[in-house]
């Protein structure tokens, strides 16, 4: 019962961070209808961004804002000086443009950084707290709950509620008709590619400390587990990507705590194709609102 | 030109390829009325809309509003002069709101307060929008899709109004409504329409001017009256 209840909240609070990223990935989905494959490798570049300020400085928190600021400038700059540049005529062509980039990105951190793992700081205590004899939550679990609790539901009210975020929206959905309204589709779709990457940067930020460090290759299984998640919830769904995010999280936690986890990247795997060949769509695709 | 021209259109050429579909259009319509431009399937009218609200750019031509040259303005600017162009098929986002629709319309303002009264004077205008206001695009049925599209550019107090075949797929009394609809805003607002239709006994019916199209050109544009009424007119030009 106990490995449970551990087992449980550590897939929850891995979730968490998957949820991010694969909100991340559906952001810009959404907006460009391009699978960012560069986002981990992104992610990553900016980690190394607040490493770098952090050990300057010896502030994480520091380190923790600009490593933020670093993932939407980067996210700007890749949608201006790159993406938009990309014939969008067949879907394969920005898909190889972005795995060309993370293989640019890699080597260049590799270059500046060498490809050891370096530490990366928690900046709360990771041993768990006990209620009732029950190892539980740590206060870095908390906090990792509670950021990506603000920064979901904040980008779930920046869209629903704000006129950038109606903008938004109306830019993904039916670009020609918004520009004919006075919307700036190109400005929106800088806007969120950098909003993604800011989220791909703190999701990176948040799961390091729990993982070997940071590294050039980092997140690459975080970003397998994360594109899963994003198609369990259906690409075209934020809400979907939240509670893909947490069911990969749990499965994986499952898995490794009671299979050993040598398995669970084949785990990820096997839930990729089983939900791609029963519901590729995902779990929350909606229900034939498109094509008028 | 006169100072109360509000579009000006001169040998205006643009197309989707190498070969042009409108070749050396010229066009103009006064502050304050409205103009119905008719013709056959494939004539060039959708094209002529889409190279005036600059969704194509024209190789050739100019076109003026209010005396501006527009040529080189990015699309979403022509909103902000002025320009509303409702497209053929009406372009309700059908994943928002008509809420959400109808203040898109209205976004691009400065004058917020003025923005917001716009939209109230929309829904008084068109009750059964403001009976679904949270329905989605994709819920509304054809004619209340063609009174968001339209209600939508409303909101945006536009000088000029480019609709193209609002009442397709409409019932005879609904495009009577929006006939009757255009020419009072016209009286009291001095708005200025250009409206595209294949319905061409409505269109002349409230329009000031008739504008007929054919293979890219304007072969003849003439009084409505004039060409409502003259039957050598109407057999030589409309077929009927
Ligand atoms: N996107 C496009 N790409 C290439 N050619 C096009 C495109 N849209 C229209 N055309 C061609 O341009 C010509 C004029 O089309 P347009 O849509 O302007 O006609 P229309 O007068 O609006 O016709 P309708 O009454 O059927 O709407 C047609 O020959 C058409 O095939
Ligand atoms: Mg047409």
């Amino acid at each position: 019962m106990d490995r449970f209840v551990f087992l449980t909240v550590d897939g929850l609070s891995r979730g968490a961070v998957y949820a991010a990223f694969a909100l991340a990935l559906v952001l810009i989905w959404r907006a460009a209808r391009v699978v960012n494959f560069a986002q981990g490798a992104m992610a990553v570049a900016a980690a190394y961004v607040a490493y770098t300020v952090s050990t300057a400085t010896g502030s994480y928190w520091l380190g923790f804002v600009v490593a933020i600021v670093a993932g939407l400038l980067l996210g700007a700059l890749v949608d201006r000086v790159v993406m938009r540049h990309v014939d969008h005529a067949s879907p394969l062509n920005p898909v190889i443009v972005a795995l060309g980039l993370v293989l640019l990105i890699q080597a260049v951190l590799g270059m500046v950084y060498g490809s050891e793992f370096r530490p990366a700081e928690a900046p709360f205590s990771r041993s768990a707290l006990t209620v009732g004899g029950v190892a539980v939550l740590s206060p870095y679990d908390l906090f990792v709950f509670a950021t990506i609790g603000v920064v979901v539901s904040g980008l779930a009210w920046m869209f629903a509620r704000t006129p950038v975020g109606l903008r938004m929206r109306a830019a993904a959905f039916a670009p020609e008709v918004s520009r004919l309204l006075g919307v700036n589709v190109g400005g929106m779709l800088t806007l969120g590619w950098a909003l993604a990457s800011g989220v791909g940067a703190l999701a990176a930020m948040l799961v390091l400390p729990t993982e070997l460090g940071l590294h050039p290759h980092a997140m690459d299984l975080v970003f397998v587990s994360a594109f899963t998640a994003a198609v369990v919830g259906g690409l075209d769904s934020p809400p979907g990507a939240v509670v893909g995010g947490l069911v990969v999280g749990l499965l994986l936690s499952y898995v490794s705590g009671y299979a050993g986890s040598d398995l669970t990247p084949l785990a990820v795997l096997v839930l990729l194709l089983a939900v791609l060949l029963v519901r590729p769509g995902g779990l929350f695709a909606p229900v034939a609102a498109r094509r008028v | 030109m006169t100072a109360t021209d509000l579009l000006v259109v001169r040998g205006l050429v643009a197309g989707y390829g190498a070969a042009p579909v409108l070749r050396a259009i010229d066009l103009t319509v006064p502050a304050g009325t409205i103009a119905a431009v008719v013709g056959a399937n494939g004539a060039g009218k959708t094209t002529l809309l889409r190279a005036l609200s600059g969704m194509i750019r024209p190789a050739a031509g100019q076109v003026l509003l209010a005396g501006e040259d527009l040529r080189g303005t990015p699309v979403e600017q022509l909103v902000r002069r002025g320009m509303a162009h409702v497209p053929e098929g009406r372009g309700v986002i059908s994943e928002l709101t008509v809420d959400e629709n109808l203040r898109l319309g209205g976004l691009w303002r400065r004058d917020r307060a003025d923005a917001g009264r716009a939209l109230d004077e929309v829904y008084q205008l068109f009750e059964p929008l403001a009976r679904r206001r949270r329905h989605l695009g994709h819920q509304l049925s054809g004619g209340e899709r063609q009174m968001l599209a339209l209600g939508r550019a409303l909101v945006g107090r536009p000088r000029l109004l480019l609709l193209d075949e609002p009442s397709l797929g409409l019932a005879p009394r609904v495009v009577a409504r929006t006939m009757a609809l255009l020419r009072q805003l016209r009286d009291r607002t001095g708005l200025t329409v250009l409206l595209v239709e294949q319905n061409v006994r409505s269109a002349l019916a409230v329009a000031d001017q008739g504008v007929v199209m054919s293979l890219g050109r304007v072969v003849i544009a003439a009084p409505a009256v004039q060409l409502r009424d003259d039957v050598d007119l109407r057999h030589a030009y409309l077929g009927f």
